[in-house]
């Protein structure tokens, strides 16, 4: 018997966004902290909720991997990314003893850890909450579909490259949602191209257009294509706000894009 | 006498504990398995598992070599080697695996529709990866190679304690964040005792068809550091090579299609 939606710690979350991928590795835990930096320029509290129990990268892209969690009455307390606490955070990661330690469990065993960390992080007054989850289609989406659904999330943000083992995986996300009721706010199309920095000439390194072909295809909007761009592999590397000190890079302009429709589809004025 | 008594207890108690695990069984006909894992997704490990694949056939001609696709939720192998279709059955009820550049396949994807998501919890998983093990006519293999999906969970835990595994591979690419997954995937296979062989990074250069700038796009040489602080060989650096790409998407694989190149 958990707490009904009113009297939940989300209670005070607006809005409750999935990033999702049916495939590893393109981007979902980047596009996830790209899209909470933008929105945090636009001056909107968010959260990001790292439901990746054996791959959590959230911690290490805003630099935090060596806080802890801490209790409070209604329970764990989200860690703070920045000093004026616009950007709350909550991983597994912060729970290691070690960040090496391989979180080995089978099923059962993580959802109970997401039931908890849905039910029982004190996450406050928020605009956005952003959830970044593994690859694929399993447990953990299982567990983090249902507990969410009572809250009812905007939607879900599908992360796909180019190329057509990755579509192929992304398609059968699509599905996921479809099957579980949850709304394809769009399609990001990642690591779409390489400008060589040198002559400026652009290779499709992992081909092009794959993520928008689906997008049209399955009748969902597309968001925007995502450049492959050294500045924002090493930025996430070093755990800084890429929008802010970046903005002249190649992938900006896109992240920044994509951060807009956002805002637009949740303002009051629309429809 | 206290110290050999705590001894004789530690035992008991792992003896205990170990009752309820399953007990390691090799398949059938299969001389070595091979394992691909890398913790992180998208680093390449089934581009790399086919290409290894092939590569340990072309090598050695002598020898006959399987693909095995584990990855229940994203199965990449059909597509990368060009197969499609559900496997025959043989008279034994086992499962036919699909052939192709002399390499025999099974995996997932043959069994679902291509655009049907497979959204199973972990028991689902367990039997289906034990039938993908077990009831497939593998026939005599040398090698068995065993594409894993990302992370560190029930599809690791079922294989590595099913099956003997003769040494695991991990991939990855430079960026620090793979390479924490990819130390977490070491420390998995430590855990279940299967022998970590290397590491072999991916991705690590791109060079530009026009300029021949080489650009770094994901950092430089995390993967020989890490390899050194896990004290493990560097099995192979493979560079960013829209070849590749191209050729795993058109179910070609590189070692096939273009022997020459620097791949």
């Amino acid at each position: 018997p958990s707490d009904p939606p009113e009297r939940s710690n989300l209670a005070a979350v607006q809005h409750i966004l999935l990033v999702l991928s049916g495939k590893g590795g393109v981007g979902k835990s980047t596009v996830a902290t790209e899209l909470a930096l933008a929105l945090r320029l636009a001056g909107k509290r968010v959260g990001i909720l790292d439901v990746d129990l054996c791959g959590p990268s959230i911690p290490r892209m805003f630099r935090v991997q060596d806080s802890a969690v801490h209790q409070c009455d209604s329970g764990w307390v989200p860690v703070f990314a920045h000093q004026d606490k616009s950007i709350s955070l909550m991983s597994i990661g912060f729970l290691l003893e070690k960040p090496d330690d391989a979180v080995v469990w089978r099923g059962p065993k993580k959802n109970a850890l997401i039931k908890q960390f849905v039910s029982d992080v004190a996450w406050g007054e928020l605009d956005f909450l952003i959830v970044d989850t593994p690859p694929g289609t399993s447990d953990e989406h299982i567990s983090t579909v249902e507990a969410l659904r009572p809250h009812k999330p905007l939607g879900a943000i599908l992360v796909t490259t180019p190329q057509a083992v990755s579509v192929g995986d992304v398609r059968r996300e699509l599905t996921f949602c479809k099957k579980t009721g949850l709304r394809v706010l769009g399609i990001v199309e990642n690591m779409s191209g390489f400008v060589c920095p040198h002559c400026s000439e652009c290779t499709n390194i992992f081909s092009k257009g794959g993520g928008e072909e689906l997008a049209k295809h399955a009748g969902v909007p597309f968001l925007g294509s995502v450049p492959l761009d050294p500045q924002l592999s090493q930025s996430l590397e070093d755990g800084r706000d890429f929008i802010q000190e970046f903005p002249k890079s190649s992938a900006f302009p896109a992240l920044a894009h994509i951060a807009q429709q956002i805002l637009d589809g949740t303002s009051p004025r629309s429809s | 006498s206290s110290g050999s008594r705590d001894e004789v207890l530690r035992d008991k108690r792992a003896q205990i504990m170990s009752r309820g695990l399953p007990k390691q069984k090799p398949i059938e006909g299969v001389k070595q398995v091979l394992v691909l894992a890398s913790g992180k997704g998208g680093v390449g490990k089934s581009t790399a598992a086919v290409n290894i694949a092939l590569a340990l056939a072309a090598n050695d001609s002598t020898k006959e070599v399987g693909l095995l696709d584990a990855d229940i939720y994203g199965p990449s192998i059909p597509k990368m080697m060009n197969l499609k279709g559900n496997p025959e059955l043989t008279p034994k009820n086992l499962m036919r695996p699909l052939k192709n550049y002399g390499i025999a396949c099974m995996s997932m994807g043959f069994l679902i529709e291509e655009t049907a998501p497979v959204v199973w919890r972990g028991l689902m998983v367990m039997s289906a990866i034990e039938k993908l093990l077990r009831q497939v006519d593998w026939g005599q293999l040398d090698y068995l190679v065993i594409d894993m999906p990302p992370g560190t969970g029930d599809v690791q835990l079922s294989v590595s304690q099913n099956i003997p595994i003769a040494g695991a591979v991990i991939i990855s690419t430079p960026q620090d964040i793979a390479l924490l997954d990819a130390r977490k995937g070491a420390e998995m296979f430590r855990k279940v005792h299967v022998p970590v062989l290397g590491l072999v990074q991916n991705m690590s250069v791109f060079q530009c068809p026009k300029c021949k700038h080489e650009t770094h796009i994901f950092g430089a040489d995390g993967v020989k550091d890490l390899a050194k602080s896990l004290e493990l060989d560097i099995l192979g650096d493979i560079p960013l090579h829209v070849n590749i790409r191209e050729t795993c998407d058109s179910g070609q694989p590189v070692v096939i299609s273009q022997p020459q190149s620097d791949a």
